[in-house]
Protein backbone atom coordinates (compact mmCIF):
# COMPACT_ATOMS: atom_id res chain seq x y z
CA UNK A 1 0.00 0.00 0.00
CA UNK A 2 1.41 3.41 -0.92
CA UNK A 3 2.15 5.92 1.80
CA UNK A 4 -0.54 8.28 0.47
CA UNK A 5 -3.23 5.62 0.65
CA UNK A 6 -2.04 4.78 4.16
CA UNK A 7 -2.23 8.45 5.16
CA UNK A 8 -5.72 8.75 3.68
CA UNK A 9 -6.92 5.71 5.64
CA UNK A 10 -5.31 7.00 8.84
CA UNK A 11 -7.03 10.39 8.48
CA UNK A 12 -10.32 8.65 7.75
CA UNK A 13 -9.79 6.58 10.88
CA UNK A 14 -9.12 9.76 12.85
CA UNK A 15 -12.35 11.23 11.51
CA UNK A 16 -14.28 8.11 12.59
CA UNK A 17 -12.67 8.17 16.03
CA UNK A 18 -13.37 11.90 16.49
CA UNK A 19 -17.06 11.47 15.68
CA UNK A 20 -17.36 8.30 17.74
CA UNK A 21 -15.73 10.16 20.65
CA UNK A 22 -18.23 13.04 20.37
CA UNK A 23 -21.14 10.60 20.23
CA UNK A 24 -19.68 8.75 23.20
CA UNK A 25 -19.40 11.92 25.32
CA UNK A 26 -22.98 12.84 24.36
CA UNK A 27 -24.10 9.33 25.37
CA UNK A 28 -22.22 9.72 28.64
CA UNK A 29 -24.07 12.94 29.41
CA UNK A 30 -27.34 11.38 28.30
CA UNK A 31 -26.81 8.44 30.69
CA UNK A 32 -25.95 10.77 33.59
CA UNK A 33 -29.12 12.74 32.76
CA UNK A 34 -31.27 9.60 32.67
CA UNK A 35 -29.81 8.50 36.01
CA UNK A 36 -30.91 11.90 37.37
CA UNK A 37 -34.36 11.52 35.78
CA UNK A 38 -33.85 14.10 33.00
CA UNK A 39 -34.07 13.85 29.23
CA UNK A 40 -30.66 15.44 28.85
CA UNK A 41 -29.00 17.01 25.82
CA UNK A 42 -29.84 15.93 22.27
CA UNK A 43 -27.28 13.37 21.03
CA UNK A 44 -25.97 15.86 18.43
CA UNK A 45 -25.25 18.61 21.01
CA UNK A 46 -21.39 18.21 20.97
CA UNK A 47 -21.29 18.93 17.22
CA UNK A 48 -23.42 22.07 17.62
CA UNK A 49 -21.21 23.20 20.51
CA UNK A 50 -18.18 22.72 18.28
CA UNK A 51 -19.70 24.83 15.48
CA UNK A 52 -20.79 27.47 18.00
CA UNK A 53 -17.26 27.64 19.40
CA UNK A 54 -15.88 28.09 15.90
CA UNK A 55 -18.34 30.96 15.44
CA UNK A 56 -17.28 32.94 18.52
CA UNK A 57 -16.10 36.33 17.25
CA UNK A 58 -13.86 37.53 20.07
CA UNK A 59 -10.50 35.81 20.35
CA UNK A 60 -8.19 36.81 23.16
CA UNK A 61 -4.65 35.70 23.66
CA UNK A 62 -2.47 35.59 26.75
CA UNK A 63 0.71 35.23 24.74
CA UNK A 64 2.51 32.62 22.68
CA UNK A 65 2.46 29.86 25.30
CA UNK A 66 -1.32 30.21 25.57
CA UNK A 67 -1.67 28.97 21.96
CA UNK A 68 0.52 25.95 22.67
CA UNK A 69 -1.85 24.42 25.25
CA UNK A 70 -4.61 23.26 22.86
CA UNK A 71 -2.05 22.49 20.13
CA UNK A 72 -0.05 20.16 22.42
CA UNK A 73 -3.21 18.57 23.74
CA UNK A 74 -4.42 17.88 20.20
CA UNK A 75 -0.98 16.59 19.20
CA UNK A 76 -1.03 14.21 22.18
CA UNK A 77 -4.44 12.85 21.16
CA UNK A 78 -3.64 12.55 17.45
CA UNK A 79 -0.17 11.10 18.23
CA UNK A 80 -1.75 8.35 20.30
CA UNK A 81 -4.11 7.55 17.45
CA UNK A 82 -1.41 7.60 14.77
CA UNK A 83 0.93 5.12 16.44
CA UNK A 84 -1.69 2.64 17.67
CA UNK A 85 -3.07 -0.01 15.33
CA UNK A 86 -6.78 0.79 14.97
CA UNK A 87 -7.83 -2.63 13.71
CA UNK A 88 -5.72 -5.76 14.16
CA UNK A 89 -4.69 -7.74 11.07
CA UNK A 90 -5.78 -5.00 8.67
CA UNK A 91 -3.17 -3.37 6.48
CA UNK A 92 -5.46 -0.40 5.84
CA UNK A 93 -6.22 0.43 9.46
CA UNK A 94 -2.93 -0.43 11.15
CA UNK A 95 -2.02 3.30 11.11
CA UNK A 96 1.71 3.91 11.74
CA UNK A 97 2.26 1.30 14.45
CA UNK A 98 5.74 -0.19 14.65
CA UNK A 99 8.00 -2.24 16.91
CA UNK A 100 8.12 -0.70 20.38
CA UNK A 101 5.19 1.64 19.76
CA UNK A 102 3.93 1.04 23.28
CA UNK A 103 6.66 3.28 24.74
CA UNK A 104 5.73 6.07 22.33
CA UNK A 105 2.05 5.70 23.26
CA UNK A 106 2.81 6.02 26.97
CA UNK A 107 4.86 9.11 26.15
CA UNK A 108 2.04 10.66 24.12
CA UNK A 109 -0.32 10.00 26.99
CA UNK A 110 1.64 12.48 29.13
CA UNK A 111 2.34 14.86 26.28
CA UNK A 112 -1.07 16.51 26.19
CA UNK A 113 -1.07 17.03 29.94
CA UNK A 114 2.37 18.70 29.80
CA UNK A 115 1.17 20.89 26.94
CA UNK A 116 -1.79 22.05 28.96
CA UNK A 117 0.60 22.92 31.78
CA UNK A 118 2.36 25.31 29.40
CA UNK A 119 -0.82 26.88 28.06
CA UNK A 120 -2.88 27.05 31.22
CA UNK A 121 0.03 28.50 33.18
CA UNK A 122 0.17 31.35 30.68
CA UNK A 123 -3.59 31.91 31.00
CA UNK A 124 -2.83 33.36 34.41
CA UNK A 125 -6.02 32.19 36.11
CA UNK A 126 -5.43 30.70 39.58
CA UNK A 127 -7.92 27.88 38.92
CA UNK A 128 -5.92 26.79 35.85
CA UNK A 129 -2.77 26.54 37.89
CA UNK A 130 -4.48 24.61 40.70
CA UNK A 131 -5.99 22.24 38.13
CA UNK A 132 -2.68 21.67 36.40
CA UNK A 133 -0.74 21.01 39.59
CA UNK A 134 -3.40 18.49 40.64
CA UNK A 135 -3.41 16.96 37.17
CA UNK A 136 0.35 16.44 37.11
CA UNK A 137 0.40 15.06 40.67
CA UNK A 138 -2.37 12.60 39.87
CA UNK A 139 -0.76 11.69 36.55
CA UNK A 140 2.48 10.82 38.34
CA UNK A 141 0.51 8.59 40.71
CA UNK A 142 -1.36 6.86 37.84
CA UNK A 143 1.85 6.35 35.89
CA UNK A 144 3.33 4.01 38.50
CA UNK A 145 0.75 1.16 38.46
CA UNK A 146 0.23 1.78 34.74
CA UNK A 147 3.90 1.29 33.87
CA UNK A 148 4.22 -1.71 36.21
CA UNK A 149 1.21 -3.32 34.48
CA UNK A 150 2.68 -2.62 31.04
CA UNK A 151 6.10 -3.99 32.06
CA UNK A 152 4.39 -7.13 33.34
CA UNK A 153 2.74 -7.52 29.93
CA UNK A 154 6.06 -6.89 28.19
CA UNK A 155 7.71 -9.64 30.27
CA UNK A 156 4.78 -11.98 29.60
CA UNK A 157 4.80 -11.49 25.82
CA UNK A 158 8.52 -10.63 25.37
CA UNK A 159 7.68 -7.61 23.29
CA UNK A 160 6.88 -3.88 23.44
CA UNK A 161 5.00 -3.93 20.15
CA UNK A 162 1.27 -3.46 20.54
CA UNK A 163 0.64 -5.46 17.35
CA UNK A 164 2.42 -8.50 18.77
CA UNK A 165 0.63 -8.16 22.11
CA UNK A 166 -2.71 -8.17 20.25
CA UNK A 167 -1.57 -11.07 18.04
CA UNK A 168 -0.77 -13.14 21.15
CA UNK A 169 -4.34 -12.64 22.40
CA UNK A 170 -6.12 -13.93 19.28
CA UNK A 171 -8.08 -17.17 19.17
CA UNK A 172 -10.88 -16.65 21.66
CA UNK A 173 -11.59 -14.60 24.74
CA UNK A 174 -9.76 -17.06 27.00
CA UNK A 175 -6.51 -15.80 25.41
CA UNK A 176 -7.14 -12.18 26.39
CA UNK A 177 -4.55 -10.74 28.77
CA UNK A 178 -7.24 -10.03 31.36
CA UNK A 179 -7.60 -13.84 31.70
CA UNK A 180 -4.00 -14.91 31.07
CA UNK A 181 -2.47 -12.26 33.33
CA UNK A 182 -5.32 -11.14 35.60
CA UNK A 183 -3.15 -9.32 38.16
CA UNK A 184 -1.58 -7.03 35.56
CA UNK A 185 -5.03 -6.72 34.00
CA UNK A 186 -6.63 -5.51 37.22
CA UNK A 187 -3.71 -3.13 37.85
CA UNK A 188 -4.17 -1.59 34.40
CA UNK A 189 -7.94 -1.36 34.79
CA UNK A 190 -7.52 0.48 38.10
CA UNK A 191 -5.00 2.81 36.46
CA UNK A 192 -7.50 3.24 33.59
CA UNK A 193 -10.00 4.77 36.02
CA UNK A 194 -7.52 7.55 36.69
CA UNK A 195 -6.43 7.89 33.06
CA UNK A 196 -10.05 8.37 31.88
CA UNK A 197 -10.45 11.24 34.33
CA UNK A 198 -14.01 10.59 35.47
CA UNK A 199 -15.20 10.82 39.05
CA UNK A 200 -13.74 9.92 41.57
CA UNK A 201 -10.57 11.08 39.77
CA UNK A 202 -12.00 14.18 38.07
CA UNK A 203 -10.31 16.67 40.36
CA UNK A 204 -8.36 18.20 37.46
CA UNK A 205 -11.41 19.92 36.03
CA UNK A 206 -13.43 19.55 39.25
CA UNK A 207 -16.72 21.09 38.09
CA UNK A 208 -18.35 23.24 40.80
CA UNK A 209 -15.08 23.48 42.69
CA UNK A 210 -12.29 25.01 40.61
CA UNK A 211 -14.40 25.79 37.54
CA UNK A 212 -13.19 24.33 35.29
CA UNK A 213 -9.49 23.89 35.96
CA UNK A 214 -6.89 24.13 33.17
CA UNK A 215 -9.20 25.35 30.36
CA UNK A 216 -10.68 28.22 32.44
CA UNK A 217 -9.32 30.90 30.10
CA UNK A 218 -9.83 28.98 26.84
CA UNK A 219 -12.76 30.05 24.70
CA UNK A 220 -13.99 29.90 21.13
CA UNK A 221 -11.74 28.04 18.74
CA UNK A 222 -9.22 27.14 21.47
CA UNK A 223 -12.00 25.42 23.39
CA UNK A 224 -13.17 23.75 20.17
CA UNK A 225 -9.71 22.23 19.69
CA UNK A 226 -9.66 21.11 23.34
CA UNK A 227 -13.13 19.56 22.97
CA UNK A 228 -12.14 17.64 19.84
CA UNK A 229 -8.93 16.37 21.43
CA UNK A 230 -10.98 15.36 24.48
CA UNK A 231 -13.33 13.39 22.23
CA UNK A 232 -10.41 11.62 20.50
CA UNK A 233 -8.76 10.89 23.86
CA UNK A 234 -11.95 9.27 25.25
CA UNK A 235 -11.84 6.68 22.47
CA UNK A 236 -8.08 6.31 22.23
CA UNK A 237 -7.53 5.72 25.96
CA UNK A 238 -10.25 3.05 25.87
CA UNK A 239 -8.67 1.60 22.71
CA UNK A 240 -5.27 1.36 24.43
CA UNK A 241 -6.71 -0.75 27.24
CA UNK A 242 -8.74 -2.72 24.70
CA UNK A 243 -5.53 -3.58 22.83
CA UNK A 244 -3.58 -4.39 25.99
CA UNK A 245 -6.20 -6.45 27.83
CA UNK A 246 -9.17 -7.38 25.66
CA UNK A 247 -7.66 -8.76 22.48
CA UNK A 248 -7.90 -5.65 20.31
CA UNK A 249 -10.46 -5.35 17.52
CA UNK A 250 -10.58 -6.86 14.05
CA UNK A 251 -13.42 -4.73 12.67
CA UNK A 252 -14.92 -1.31 13.39
CA UNK A 253 -18.02 -2.76 15.04
CA UNK A 254 -15.90 -4.69 17.52
CA UNK A 255 -13.77 -1.55 18.05
CA UNK A 256 -16.85 0.55 18.80
CA UNK A 257 -18.47 -2.00 21.12
CA UNK A 258 -15.28 -2.68 23.10
CA UNK A 259 -14.24 0.97 23.49
CA UNK A 260 -17.80 1.79 24.51
CA UNK A 261 -17.80 -0.87 27.25
CA UNK A 262 -14.36 0.11 28.57
CA UNK A 263 -15.25 3.81 28.57
CA UNK A 264 -18.51 3.14 30.35
CA UNK A 265 -16.83 1.00 32.95
CA UNK A 266 -15.12 4.22 34.09
CA UNK A 267 -18.34 6.23 33.68
CA UNK A 268 -20.36 3.86 35.85
CA UNK A 269 -17.69 3.88 38.54
CA UNK A 270 -17.89 7.68 38.33
CA UNK A 271 -21.68 7.76 38.70
CA UNK A 272 -21.40 5.72 41.92
CA UNK A 273 -18.38 7.29 43.65
CA UNK A 274 -17.98 10.96 44.55
CA UNK A 275 -14.83 12.95 43.83
CA UNK A 276 -11.60 12.33 45.73
CA UNK A 277 -9.42 15.09 47.08
CA UNK A 278 -5.93 15.18 45.55
CA UNK A 279 -4.23 13.63 48.58
CA UNK A 280 -6.83 10.83 48.68
CA UNK A 281 -6.51 10.17 44.97
CA UNK A 282 -2.69 10.00 44.94
CA UNK A 283 -2.59 7.79 48.05
CA UNK A 284 -5.25 5.51 46.53
CA UNK A 285 -2.98 4.73 43.56
CA UNK A 286 -0.06 4.06 45.89
CA UNK A 287 -2.02 1.40 47.80
CA UNK A 288 -3.78 -1.49 46.03
CA UNK A 289 -2.92 -0.65 42.38
CA UNK A 290 0.77 -0.22 43.21
CA UNK A 291 0.87 -3.43 45.30
CA UNK A 292 -0.87 -5.35 42.51
CA UNK A 293 1.54 -3.87 39.96
CA UNK A 294 4.58 -5.04 41.93
CA UNK A 295 2.97 -8.48 42.37
CA UNK A 296 2.33 -8.66 38.61
CA UNK A 297 6.04 -8.09 37.97
CA UNK A 298 7.19 -10.50 40.70
CA UNK A 299 5.06 -13.35 39.31
CA UNK A 300 6.94 -13.18 36.00
CA UNK A 301 10.34 -12.72 37.62
CA UNK A 302 10.46 -16.19 39.12
CA UNK B 1 -51.48 57.76 33.33
CA UNK B 2 -50.57 54.83 35.54
CA UNK B 3 -47.89 54.97 38.17
CA UNK B 4 -45.59 52.78 36.09
CA UNK B 5 -45.87 55.11 33.10
CA UNK B 6 -44.98 58.08 35.28
CA UNK B 7 -42.07 56.13 36.65
CA UNK B 8 -40.91 55.45 33.11
CA UNK B 9 -41.26 59.08 32.10
CA UNK B 10 -39.33 60.29 35.12
CA UNK B 11 -36.67 57.73 34.47
CA UNK B 12 -36.41 58.80 30.87
CA UNK B 13 -36.01 62.43 31.84
CA UNK B 14 -33.43 61.53 34.41
CA UNK B 15 -31.67 59.37 31.84
CA UNK B 16 -31.44 62.27 29.40
CA UNK B 17 -30.19 64.81 31.90
CA UNK B 18 -27.69 62.32 33.29
CA UNK B 19 -26.34 61.58 29.85
CA UNK B 20 -25.78 65.22 29.02
CA UNK B 21 -23.78 65.89 32.12
CA UNK B 22 -22.17 62.53 32.46
CA UNK B 23 -19.66 61.61 29.77
CA UNK B 24 -17.31 64.54 30.30
CA UNK B 25 -17.03 64.41 34.08
CA UNK B 26 -17.30 60.79 35.03
CA UNK B 27 -14.23 59.50 33.28
CA UNK B 28 -11.94 61.71 35.32
CA UNK B 29 -13.53 61.24 38.72
CA UNK B 30 -13.26 57.48 39.07
CA UNK B 31 -12.31 56.16 42.46
CA UNK B 32 -9.13 54.11 42.77
CA UNK B 33 -7.80 52.73 46.06
CA UNK B 34 -4.49 54.33 47.11
CA UNK B 35 -2.58 51.04 46.79
CA UNK B 36 -3.90 50.60 43.23
CA UNK B 37 -2.93 54.08 42.03
CA UNK B 38 -0.34 54.63 39.36
CA UNK B 39 2.98 55.40 41.07
CA UNK B 40 6.74 55.03 40.94
CA UNK B 41 8.51 52.42 43.07
CA UNK B 42 12.18 51.83 43.72
CA UNK B 43 13.39 48.37 42.71
CA UNK B 44 15.98 46.46 44.82
CA UNK B 45 18.73 47.50 42.38
CA UNK B 46 17.85 51.17 42.85
CA UNK B 47 16.13 51.72 39.51
CA UNK B 48 12.78 53.49 39.42
CA UNK B 49 9.87 51.57 37.95
CA UNK B 50 6.43 52.91 37.07
CA UNK B 51 3.61 50.63 38.23
CA UNK B 52 -0.09 50.84 37.50
CA UNK B 53 -1.61 47.88 39.33
CA UNK B 54 -4.97 48.03 37.59
CA UNK B 55 -3.75 48.38 34.01
CA UNK B 56 -0.68 46.15 34.49
CA UNK B 57 -2.97 43.14 34.81
CA UNK B 58 -5.96 44.14 32.71
CA UNK B 59 -6.50 45.83 29.43
CA UNK B 60 -8.26 49.16 29.40
CA UNK B 61 -8.77 48.95 25.66
CA UNK B 62 -12.22 49.91 24.46
CA UNK B 63 -14.28 47.18 22.85
CA UNK B 64 -14.77 47.40 19.12
CA UNK B 65 -17.75 46.34 17.05
CA UNK B 66 -17.35 42.85 15.66
CA UNK B 67 -19.50 42.82 12.56
CA UNK B 68 -21.33 39.62 11.60
CA UNK B 69 -19.88 38.08 8.45
CA UNK B 70 -23.33 37.87 6.85
CA UNK B 71 -24.76 35.53 4.26
CA UNK B 72 -25.37 31.81 4.58
CA UNK B 73 -22.36 31.30 6.88
CA UNK B 74 -23.74 33.78 9.42
CA UNK B 75 -27.18 32.11 9.26
CA UNK B 76 -25.58 28.73 9.89
CA UNK B 77 -23.49 30.07 12.78
CA UNK B 78 -26.55 31.83 14.22
CA UNK B 79 -28.43 28.54 14.14
CA UNK B 80 -25.57 26.89 16.06
CA UNK B 81 -25.44 29.81 18.52
CA UNK B 82 -29.17 29.53 19.13
CA UNK B 83 -29.00 25.79 19.72
CA UNK B 84 -26.03 26.02 22.07
CA UNK B 85 -26.61 28.72 24.68
CA UNK B 86 -24.00 28.58 27.41
CA UNK B 87 -25.14 30.46 30.48
CA UNK B 88 -22.71 31.92 32.97
CA UNK B 89 -23.26 30.35 36.38
CA UNK B 90 -23.56 33.60 38.29
CA UNK B 91 -26.67 34.10 40.39
CA UNK B 92 -26.94 37.85 40.80
CA UNK B 93 -30.10 38.10 42.89
CA UNK B 94 -33.00 36.19 44.43
CA UNK B 95 -34.09 35.02 40.97
CA UNK B 96 -31.18 32.62 40.78
CA UNK B 97 -33.28 30.27 42.92
CA UNK B 98 -35.24 29.60 39.71
CA UNK B 99 -32.14 28.28 37.92
CA UNK B 100 -31.80 24.91 39.76
CA UNK B 101 -35.37 23.81 38.87
CA UNK B 102 -34.72 25.02 35.33
CA UNK B 103 -31.77 22.66 34.90
CA UNK B 104 -33.09 19.69 36.93
CA UNK B 105 -35.65 16.99 35.97
CA UNK B 106 -38.86 19.01 36.06
CA UNK B 107 -37.94 21.61 33.43
CA UNK B 108 -34.59 20.30 32.10
CA UNK B 109 -33.35 23.17 29.93
CA UNK B 110 -30.55 20.91 28.61
CA UNK B 111 -33.16 19.62 26.12
CA UNK B 112 -33.02 22.98 24.36
CA UNK B 113 -29.26 23.29 24.22
CA UNK B 114 -29.09 25.52 27.32
CA UNK B 115 -26.07 24.61 29.46
CA UNK B 116 -24.32 26.24 32.40
CA UNK B 117 -20.66 27.22 32.10
CA UNK B 118 -18.51 28.10 35.09
CA UNK B 119 -16.35 30.77 33.45
CA UNK B 120 -17.29 33.96 31.59
CA UNK B 121 -14.74 33.13 28.85
CA UNK B 122 -16.84 30.19 27.76
CA UNK B 123 -20.32 31.61 28.27
CA UNK B 124 -22.41 33.59 25.85
CA UNK B 125 -25.54 34.27 27.88
CA UNK B 126 -25.91 36.06 31.17
CA UNK B 127 -29.05 35.75 33.28
CA UNK B 128 -29.45 38.81 35.49
CA UNK B 129 -31.62 37.10 38.03
CA UNK B 130 -33.70 39.73 39.69
CA UNK B 131 -32.65 42.74 41.75
CA UNK B 132 -29.14 43.97 41.19
CA UNK B 133 -27.35 45.73 44.02
CA UNK B 134 -24.70 48.26 43.07
CA UNK B 135 -22.04 46.02 44.56
CA UNK B 136 -23.15 43.11 42.37
CA UNK B 137 -23.50 45.35 39.32
CA UNK B 138 -19.75 45.98 39.47
CA UNK B 139 -19.08 42.22 39.35
CA UNK B 140 -21.69 41.75 36.64
CA UNK B 141 -20.00 44.38 34.47
CA UNK B 142 -16.61 42.73 34.94
CA UNK B 143 -18.01 39.31 34.07
CA UNK B 144 -20.02 40.59 31.11
CA UNK B 145 -17.03 42.32 29.60
CA UNK B 146 -14.94 39.15 29.86
CA UNK B 147 -17.45 37.16 27.84
CA UNK B 148 -16.56 36.76 24.18
CA UNK B 149 -18.90 38.27 21.59
CA UNK B 150 -21.62 37.46 20.54
CA UNK B 151 -23.13 37.57 24.02
CA UNK B 152 -26.66 37.96 25.28
CA UNK B 153 -28.32 39.22 28.46
CA UNK B 154 -31.61 37.88 29.78
CA UNK B 155 -33.06 40.15 32.43
CA UNK B 156 -35.18 38.22 34.87
CA UNK B 157 -37.97 39.71 36.94
CA UNK B 158 -39.50 43.16 37.25
CA UNK B 159 -36.55 44.42 39.32
CA UNK B 160 -34.45 44.65 36.17
CA UNK B 161 -37.17 46.60 34.36
CA UNK B 162 -38.11 49.32 36.85
CA UNK B 163 -36.71 48.28 40.21
CA UNK B 164 -39.73 46.18 41.13
CA UNK B 165 -40.37 45.99 44.87
CA UNK B 166 -36.93 47.50 45.48
CA UNK B 167 -37.67 50.61 43.38
CA UNK B 168 -36.75 52.96 46.25
CA UNK B 169 -33.92 50.94 47.75
CA UNK B 170 -30.68 52.77 48.47
CA UNK B 171 -28.53 49.91 47.22
CA UNK B 172 -30.17 48.52 44.07
CA UNK B 173 -30.41 49.81 40.52
CA UNK B 174 -33.79 50.34 38.91
CA UNK B 175 -33.23 50.05 35.17
CA UNK B 176 -30.72 47.51 33.98
CA UNK B 177 -30.57 48.72 30.37
CA UNK B 178 -28.95 51.96 31.51
CA UNK B 179 -25.87 49.97 32.47
CA UNK B 180 -25.83 46.93 30.21
CA UNK B 181 -27.64 46.11 26.94
CA UNK B 182 -30.52 43.65 27.49
CA UNK B 183 -31.68 41.21 24.82
CA UNK B 184 -34.73 39.69 26.46
CA UNK B 185 -36.78 40.77 29.48
CA UNK B 186 -38.67 38.10 31.40
CA UNK B 187 -41.26 39.89 33.50
CA UNK B 188 -42.68 38.65 36.79
CA UNK B 189 -41.84 38.50 40.46
CA UNK B 190 -40.51 35.85 40.38
CA UNK B 191 -40.96 34.47 36.86
CA UNK B 192 -41.34 30.69 37.04
CA UNK B 193 -38.98 28.41 35.14
CA UNK B 194 -41.61 28.11 32.36
CA UNK B 195 -41.30 31.85 31.83
CA UNK B 196 -37.52 31.50 31.73
CA UNK B 197 -37.84 28.76 29.12
CA UNK B 198 -40.13 31.03 27.11
CA UNK B 199 -37.44 33.72 27.43
CA UNK B 200 -34.84 31.33 26.08
CA UNK B 201 -37.12 30.50 23.13
CA UNK B 202 -37.51 34.23 22.42
CA UNK B 203 -33.73 34.63 22.60
CA UNK B 204 -33.32 31.74 20.15
CA UNK B 205 -35.72 33.44 17.74
CA UNK B 206 -33.76 36.70 18.00
CA UNK B 207 -30.42 34.95 17.45
CA UNK B 208 -31.70 33.01 14.45
CA UNK B 209 -33.10 36.22 12.95
CA UNK B 210 -29.71 37.88 13.44
CA UNK B 211 -31.21 40.49 15.80
CA UNK B 212 -29.27 39.58 18.96
CA UNK B 213 -26.36 41.95 18.33
CA UNK B 214 -26.39 43.77 21.66
CA UNK B 215 -22.67 43.15 22.23
CA UNK B 216 -22.03 45.43 19.26
CA UNK B 217 -24.51 47.96 20.62
CA UNK B 218 -22.54 47.98 23.87
CA UNK B 219 -19.35 48.65 21.94
CA UNK B 220 -21.03 51.36 19.88
CA UNK B 221 -22.46 53.20 22.89
CA UNK B 222 -19.58 52.32 25.17
CA UNK B 223 -18.97 55.84 26.49
CA UNK B 224 -22.60 56.32 27.44
CA UNK B 225 -22.82 52.97 29.23
CA UNK B 226 -19.53 53.61 31.04
CA UNK B 227 -20.65 57.06 32.17
CA UNK B 228 -23.87 55.58 33.59
CA UNK B 229 -21.97 52.79 35.33
CA UNK B 230 -19.47 55.18 36.88
CA UNK B 231 -22.25 57.42 38.07
CA UNK B 232 -23.63 54.71 40.30
CA UNK B 233 -20.55 52.66 41.22
CA UNK B 234 -18.68 54.79 43.72
CA UNK B 235 -15.73 52.50 44.49
CA UNK B 236 -14.83 51.98 40.83
CA UNK B 237 -11.26 50.75 41.36
CA UNK B 238 -11.05 48.70 38.17
CA UNK B 239 -9.98 49.30 34.59
CA UNK B 240 -12.49 50.90 32.25
CA UNK B 241 -12.69 47.74 30.25
CA UNK B 242 -12.08 44.31 31.74
CA UNK B 243 -10.81 41.99 29.02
Amino acid sequence: MSIYAKLAYTLLGLFIVLNWGMLMSATFRKIVARVAGRHGIPFYQPWIDLIKNAGVRTTLSHGFMFYLGPVFRFTGAVGMFLFMPALFGSDMWSNFSFQGDLILLLYFQSFGMLGMAIGAGDGGHPHSTIGISRGLAQHAAIELPMILGVISLAIQYHTLSLNEIIAAQQGGFQHWTIFTNPIAGITLLLAALGAMGHSPFNLVKAPNEIPIGPPTEYHGTYLGVLMSSGAILHVIEAALFMNLLFGGATNWLEYIVKTFLIYFYSVFVGVVFPRFKIEQSVVWFFKIPLALGILAILIYSF
Amino acid sequence: MSELDINDKVNEMLHKSEHNAAAAECFEKTFVRPEDEEREVIAPDGSIIKVNPIYDYFSGKKPTEEKPCGGVVEKFLNWARAESIWVLGFGTGCGSIEIPPLMTPRFDAFRFGVQMRPTPRQSNAFIISGYLSVKTLKRVIRSYEQMPSPKYILALGSCTINGGMYYDSYSTINRLDKYLPVDVYIAGCMPRPEALLAGFMKLKELIKAGKAEKANEYARNFDEYKANQKKIIKDWNMPDYNW
